[in-house]
């Protein structure tokens, strides 16, 4: 077989480096779901809705003609208020709940998000340019827009911010507490139910953050977050639970991983292929459960 | 029990009065025609079902406004009734059921999108009552064998058609290298099967044949191999996110071919969110305001475009203009069948044959219009950034010349 990406080697460079872009970004949106859904064992279908209306937040600020970088900053502010209105009118009623009903009222907030910004933005698909230009490589041959660059620069500067201040500060002590055991924690003098709000702020700043560098590296429309979504729970998935490091692995992974199969098996089974990697890695996972429950016999 | 008696005759006598009241709005009332529309108003749809719905109604009020439409001797005057359909097929279904079961109306306009019109065709049919879309240009409309159905729009497959057979005509008549990207949808396949079929019949090769996943914002992929292939093509259509992000993406990555041809240019914007990074790009449209087609109601394209903008404020895309271009079909069909029976007037509309500001206007059996070619427009850019979309092809229509190749980014 004659695969266009082998015959041209500086095609797999392209591919490596547009995989680690793309999923860097994946991984921040993943991030946030990976903590509430850690803390407050709630799986957010509105995920990727808070991703866009970061999204549009930066879009508005490129229409004020203020530059959508700067929506790296005001995004995520703006969301954590978000987040935290939204916790304190819906999730903290269902965050005893067991995860189905918590599914439902995120899928109700989602569905009222995409119509919601479809009423108030319109249905355009939007954009906002940064104007970054490009970076090339080899003589033209490997070239990177550097708002992808820029993306993923930002992204791991907030994941990392995030990490410590987890470890370092006394909120996020409180946070990974509540994780552990939130009765304990409650037992202890923690504020959960603060925790809880805090917890589903920072996932909405970290959406806000995701969603700015989308609006200035791809296109945003309303209707667009359920992807962002699906992509964070699978990432989340692969990595498993409580594994911060393992979902930034992961959410790479996964970007190289559908660049290649892009390459390899073409575009139109792009997603499919790594839908079917997700099968693989949960059979995986439930064959070595089972063979660790049987020595445990 | 009291209330819950008093809630149920309530409730069945306000369901008995909405029933009685809406049958008797049938399909001609007074000197009234009325048509019924179920229209995106809200939903992912909704820009376009706006656009659809302001064609609709500048044309009821042009053609009100000059004298209404003679049938039998007797003057009568259109009117529609909308519904929102929520951009939702399902929902489109169901109003077209109850505009016809209920309302009574015995025609019926096209809703947006070739998807709600799939699903809107199946009921209009059943029930006998013709519909003249302007809006649903997939070709497996046209192959279902409906015979109530008409579309003022060329289909689907033919939107490129053009760009490849100029692009042969550049090369001297032979064939030449194709580089395609298509979403995975209805739309966009046909356009896509419309390109195969040029292909074959010029002798073109088709190197890259992409089929993009409808949740996929990323082309990097297709356009890093576009530029190892170096084709003398590359064809895109993905609706709107589909042409933004090529030309974002084109932009970024310097991807440098000869000639680069999409749809939905007009509905993305492209020229006003990519400014001059969207120079060069060939569109293709149904209908484009330069044009010298002409009619009694609206002129031309360019006195049609001047009033739309008076109206609504902005320049109508080819979507509003098709729209309008229905309402005139109507009128003329009412006139020749000089009757309001179902059947005679799907018999008229069968025959027409007509030119209106919009194109030339005669149906095939399967309901598309066959009279009236695509055009291609080229964003055309001035020093100062100022973007214009000229049409190029065919030539016939060309009001500038092509500009090919596409000069390649190192030299911009």
């Amino acid at each position: 077989m004659d695969f266009l990406i082998f015959q041209v080697p500086m095609l797999t460079l392209q591919a490596v480096l547009d995989g680690l872009l793309l999923g860097v970004l994946f991984a921040l949106i993943a991030y946030g779901m990976a903590l509430q859904w850690g803390v407050m064992n709630i799986i957010n279908i509105a995920q990727g809705d808070l991703v866009i209306l970061g999204g549009y937040i930066a879009y508005f600020m490129y229409l004020y003609g203020i530059h959508p970088a700067w929506g790296v900053i005001i995004s995520p502010i703006i969301m954590y208020f978000v987040g935290v209105i939204i916790y304190k009118l819906v999730i903290n009623k269902v965050v005893d709940r067991d995860l189905f009903i918590s599914i439902l009222a995120t899928f109700g907030i989602s569905i009222l998000f995409m119509q919601l910004m479809n009423f108030a933005f319109g249905a355009d698909v939007v954009l906002a340019n940064s104007g970054y230009g490009t970076t090339m490589l080899f003589d033209n041959s490997v070239t990177l827009p550097n708002s992808k660059i820029f993306s993923a620069f930002i992204s791991i500067v907030f994941a990392i911010g995030l990490v410590i201040y987890m470890k370092k500060s006394k909120l996020g002590r409180a946070i990974r507490a509540t994780a552990q055991n939130a009765r304990a924690a409650k037992i202890l003098g923690v504020d959960t139910e603060k925790v809880y709000a805090a917890t589903f702020g920072i996932n909405a700043a970290l959406c806000g953050v995701a969603g700015a560098l989308i609006s200035i590296t791809f296109t945003i429309h309303p209707y667009m977050g359920l992807p962002y979504t699906i992509r964070s729970f699978m990432i989340v998935i692969v990595a498993g639970l409580g594994n911060l490091p393992g979902v930034a692995m992961s959410g790479m992974g996964l970007g190289v991983f559908e660049e290649f199969a892009d390459y390899i098996l073409g575009t139109e089974f792009r997603i499919g292929s790594v839908f079917l990697l997700l099968v693989l890695i949960l059979v995986y996972r439930r064959f070595k459960l089972s063979r660790k429950r049987e020595y445990l016999k | 029990m009291k209330i819950k008696n008093i809630i149920i005759t309530f409730v069945s006598a306000i369901a008995i009065l909405f029933s009685t009241s809406v049958v008797s709005l049938a399909k001609v009332v007074g000197d009234k025609i009325i048509l019924g529309a179920a229209i995106s108003l809200t939903g992912k749809y909704s820009s376009n079902g706006v656009h659809t719905q302001n064609g609709y109604n500048m044309a009821v009020d042009r053609i009100n406004d000059m004298g209404g439409i003679k049938v039998g001797g007797k003057t009568y005057k259109f009117d529609i009734i909308y519904y929102d359909d929520e951009s939702n097929p399902k929902r489109a279904a169901q109003l077209a059921e109850r505009l016809i079961s209920q309302d009574g109306v015995e025609f019926m306009l096209g809703p947006y999108s070739s998807g709600l019109t799939k699903a809107i065709a199946p009921v209009t049919e059943k029930y006998g009552v013709p519909m003249v879309e302007a809006n649903g240009a997939s070709r497996s409309l046209f192959t279902k064998g409906y015979k109530y159905l008409f579309a003022v729009l060329a289909p689907a497959n033919l939107y490129l058609d053009v760009a490849i057979e100029t692009a042969v005509e550049l090369n001297g008549g032979k064939g030449v290298r194709i580089a395609q990207a298509f979403e995975q949808d209805a739309f966009s396949q046909d356009v896509r099967l419309g390109i195969l079929d040029a292909a074959e019949r010029t002798g073109s090769k088709i190197i890259i044949d992409d089929k993009l996943p409808k949740e996929l914002n990323d082309m990097a992929a297709t356009l890093a191999k576009v530029k190892a292939v170096k084709p003398d093509v590359l064809v895109v259509s993905g609706h709107t996110k589909g042409a933004l992000t090529a030309i974002r993406q084109i932009a970024e990555m310097k991807v440098d071919v000869p000639m680069l041809a999409m749809t939905h240019c007009d509905a993305a914007k492209l020229s006003k969110q990519h400014g001059k990074n969207s120079q060069y790009a060939l569109c293709a449209s149904q209908w484009h305001k330069t044009l010298t087609y002409k009619d009694d109601f609206f002129k031309d394209g360019m006195t049609y475009a001047a009033d739309f903008e008076k109206l609504f404020g902005y320049d109508p895309p080819y979507q509003s203009a098709e729209s309008s271009a229905a309402l005139l079909v109507f009128k003329d069909a009412f006139e020749r069948a000089n009757s309001f029976d179902q059947k005679k007037v799907r018999d008229a509309l069968a025959d027409t044959n007509m030119q209106t500001f919009y194109g030339n206007i005669k149906f095939a059996e399967g309901g598309q219009n066959v009279d009236k070619p695509m055009v291609l427009f080229q964003v055309m850019c001035d020093d100062a950034g100022k973007c214009e979309n000229k049409v190029v092809a065919p030539l016939k229509w060309a009001s500038a010349e092509l500009i090919h190749p596409i000069p390649k980014w190192s030299e911009r």
